[in-house]
């Protein structure tokens, strides 16, 4: 089966300021249909921009990116706008969830562009429900985000990005805004979507974020330096049990010292 | 996205900033609350001037005394005996196509009665008067050809005259004395109100012409002829039927006489009064433009403060259109209900400026509707630069916003 991400020798080469800026010089890469891969790489390493060109966002000045078999440098921008809504979902660094706006509504925001635009409102509505029960939210649908957690409110963005069905599912530093805690259980959504055979392709510069996925790839200077698959996985629930016992210890031990 | 979808979302924009929102429309709101309320009173006044250019009488046509020049020295308009009731008989014998005519001769007397006097119009006036001029008698009878030729001592009185004059009787049959002349009063008018230039036209008394001549005023000439045509469409050929037998008479000299149409004396007032209408209506488009900008202002700070949300719509595969139209509808939205509410605050300074000021007040239903299709496209046309500002957002650069 092709892969589903399919990148050729991409160069982006931002030429905005005083000195042309080469942020990604040659990457090649391709990502298979069920892989969870973390983008790692210090600030400036380019991986934003190579996350940008994954998601469409922005288009390589050189080389050729085909995404589910499409030559994204051949589409205008309203094609673009349509090939994200329906291949990609994405996930910020800070939730970027409507204001004033419920977890429901903001899930079923992006089935109101695009090909969705024909279904029922109560198709939408169905489909909304579910997605936030995939997170475990179903029941806090009506909150609005400044009533959820941060945690809940990436869930509700996590939702946001299944609701079409995508291909791929972007994340853009997923726990950067998280504590740690919280972080493990995001992951764990992620890893239970991934074994639901959905793939992830995410940004993160946490190295224990990064060996809850399956394949690593370290960015340096616009270049892939290093591309390994994870030895020793870490699994969020067995992470999240050991937190929980550690906290209970910590309880135990308050409790007495009292 | 779906159209109801976009009014939604549009609706909670504006909802999320409410006293925004108001203030911004106000703008609007004063803009065609102005335009209502001057169309309203334009238009009241219109109709009164109208009502009593009508009340004046129907196919109405006026001969009055020109300018006539005696010694090299010229008079002007209106005031020179130049028209004499001979003049009257050949309109009424000659000129075809009339229902009445009435010659006037207008003087102002002390009138006594019952121990009680009023100083008051005494006009001298043939039979056809009452019908020449639309006013009908409410008691009594009008006096007859036979009493003018007669030189009769009859008076028909107005409302105003009736009032004072008799205020505890009937007075028909009474007399009532005129240059010390006792004058039998036959007929009394109905009400027929204020002339648009302000005289009260009840306070009159009535007489034949030709007593008025030879017993009160002893005057040789009248102050105009009153002749009514019989159809709107004879108007202006009774009136060149007119002129041309009045110029016969004068054998050659210089036209003394003006002729004229209730149609011309109406033209005045309602061109005076449509240049106010027009002035006013442009001050108020002035606020309602003034208004259009402050939407286009908070369109934009809009837009600027929610560049993050229109990052996310943008990313997740928003069209440009799409945001586009979202903030389109917005403004619509903002400009169209603050020409509602201006609807209704007009329509409620009518009522006001009709109660407290007494002006009459016609809200006409086109001025509404111009009004606020008027404020939507502003909304529109000043809405349109914001929101394709918006909709040309990079969702890049948009979702970085902070």
């Amino acid at each position: 089966m092709a892969p589903v991400v399919q990148i050729k020798d991409i160069h982006k080469i931002y030429d905005s300021g005083e000195i042309p800026v080469h942020a990604v010089r040659g990457v090649s890469l391709d990502i298979h249909r069920g892989e969870m891969v973390a983008l790692m790489g210090a600030s400036g390493s380019g991986k934003s921009t190579l996350m940008n060109v994954l998601g469409c966002l922005d288009r390589p000045t050189r080389g050729t990116y085909l995404l589910d078999g499409i030559n994204i440098g051949e589409l205008d921008r309203n094609e673009l706008a349509d090939l994200r809504n329906q291949k990609l979902g994405f996930v910020f660094q800070g939730f970027n969830l409507l204001a004033r706006t419920t977890a429901l509504e903001n899930v079923e925001l992006p089935m109101l562009y695009g090909r969705h635009r024909k279904h029922s409102s109560k198709e939408i509505r169905q489909r909304a429900m579910h997605c936030l029960d995939i997170v475990g939210l179903a029941n806090r649908h009506d909150h609005f985000p400044n009533q959820l957690s941060g945690g809940q409110q990436q869930r509700v963005a996590i939702a946001r990005g299944l609701v079409n069905e995508p291909q791929v599912l972007l994340a853009d530093e997923p726990t950067g805004n998280l504590d740690s805690r919280t972080s493990v259980e995001v992951m764990g959504v992620f890893q239970k979507l991934n074994e639901q055979g959905i793939t992830i392709v995410m940004v993160t510069h946490e190295l224990d974020i990064a060996s809850y996925c399956k394949r690593n790839l370290i960015l340096r200077d616009g270049v892939v330096v290093r591309d390994e698959p994870v030895p020793n996985r870490l699994i969020a629930e067995h992470e999240t049990r050991k937190l929980k016992e550690a906290e209970a210890a910590a309880k135990l031990i308050a409790h007495n010292a009292a | 996205m779906r159209f109801t979808n976009t009014f939604r979302v549009a609706l909670r924009a504006l909802r999320r900033n409410t006293m925004r929102s108001i203030l911004t429309a106000l703008g609007i709101i004063i803009g065609v609350a102005a335009v209502i309320t001057m169309v309203s009173i334009g238009n009241g006044a219109k109709a009164m001037v109208e009502a009593q250019v009508a009340s004046l009488g129907q196919n109405l046509i006026t001969v009055m005394p020109g300018s006539f020049s005696s010694g090299g020295m010229r008079s002007g308009f209106g005031f020179s005996p130049t028209l004499f009731p001979e003049d009257f008989d050949a309109i009424a014998a000659d000129v075809e196509d009339i229902d009445g005519a009435s010659p006037e001769v207008r003087d102002s007397q002390q009138v006594l009665a019952n121990g009680l006097n009023w100083r008051t119009n005494v006009n001298g006036v043939g039979p056809d008067y009452p019908y020449v001029k639309n006013w009908p008698l409410t008691a009594g009878a009008m006096f007859s050809d036979q009493e003018v030729k007669s030189l009769a001592k009859v008076a028909v009185i107005g409302k105003v005259v009736a009032e004072q004059l008799f205020p505890n009787e009937d007075p028909v049959g009474q007399n009532i004395r005129i240059r010390n002349l006792p004058f039998r009063v036959i007929g009394v008018l109905g009400p027929k109100g204020v002339t648009p230039w302000g005289s009260d036209q009840d306070d009159i008394v009535l007489v034949p012409y030709t007593s008025h001549m030879r017993r009160i005023s002893r005057r040789t000439s009248v102050s105009s002829i009153q002749i009514q045509a019989s159809t709107p469409e004879t108007i202006d050929k009774v009136k060149t039927a007119v002129e041309d037998l009045l110029t016969q008479r004068r054998r050659g000299r210089e036209p003394d006489f003006i002729v004229r149409t209730q149609e011309e004396l109406a033209n005045t007032f309602t061109a005076t009064n449509r240049t106010m209408t027009l002035l006013l209506a442009c001050i108020a488009s002035v606020s309602l433009i003034v208004g259009g900008i402050g939407i286009m202002n908070i369109m934009l700070v809009s837009v600027t403060e929610r560049t993050r949300e229109i990052g996310i719509r943008l990313a997740i595969g928003a069209h440009g259109k799409d945001v586009l139209t979202q903030f389109l509808i917005e403004a619509v939205l903002l400009s169209t209900m603050g020409g509602v509410m201006g609807v209704l605050v007009g329509i409620g300074a009518s009522q006001l400026v009709a109660q407290y000021m007494g002006w009459p007040i016609l809200v006409s239903t086109l001025s509404v509707i111009i009004a606020v299709s008027f404020s939507a496209s502003v909304g529109v046309f000043f809405g349109f630069y914001p929101a394709r500002k918006a909709a040309q957002l990079d969702p890049i650069d948009a979702l970085r916003y902070e």
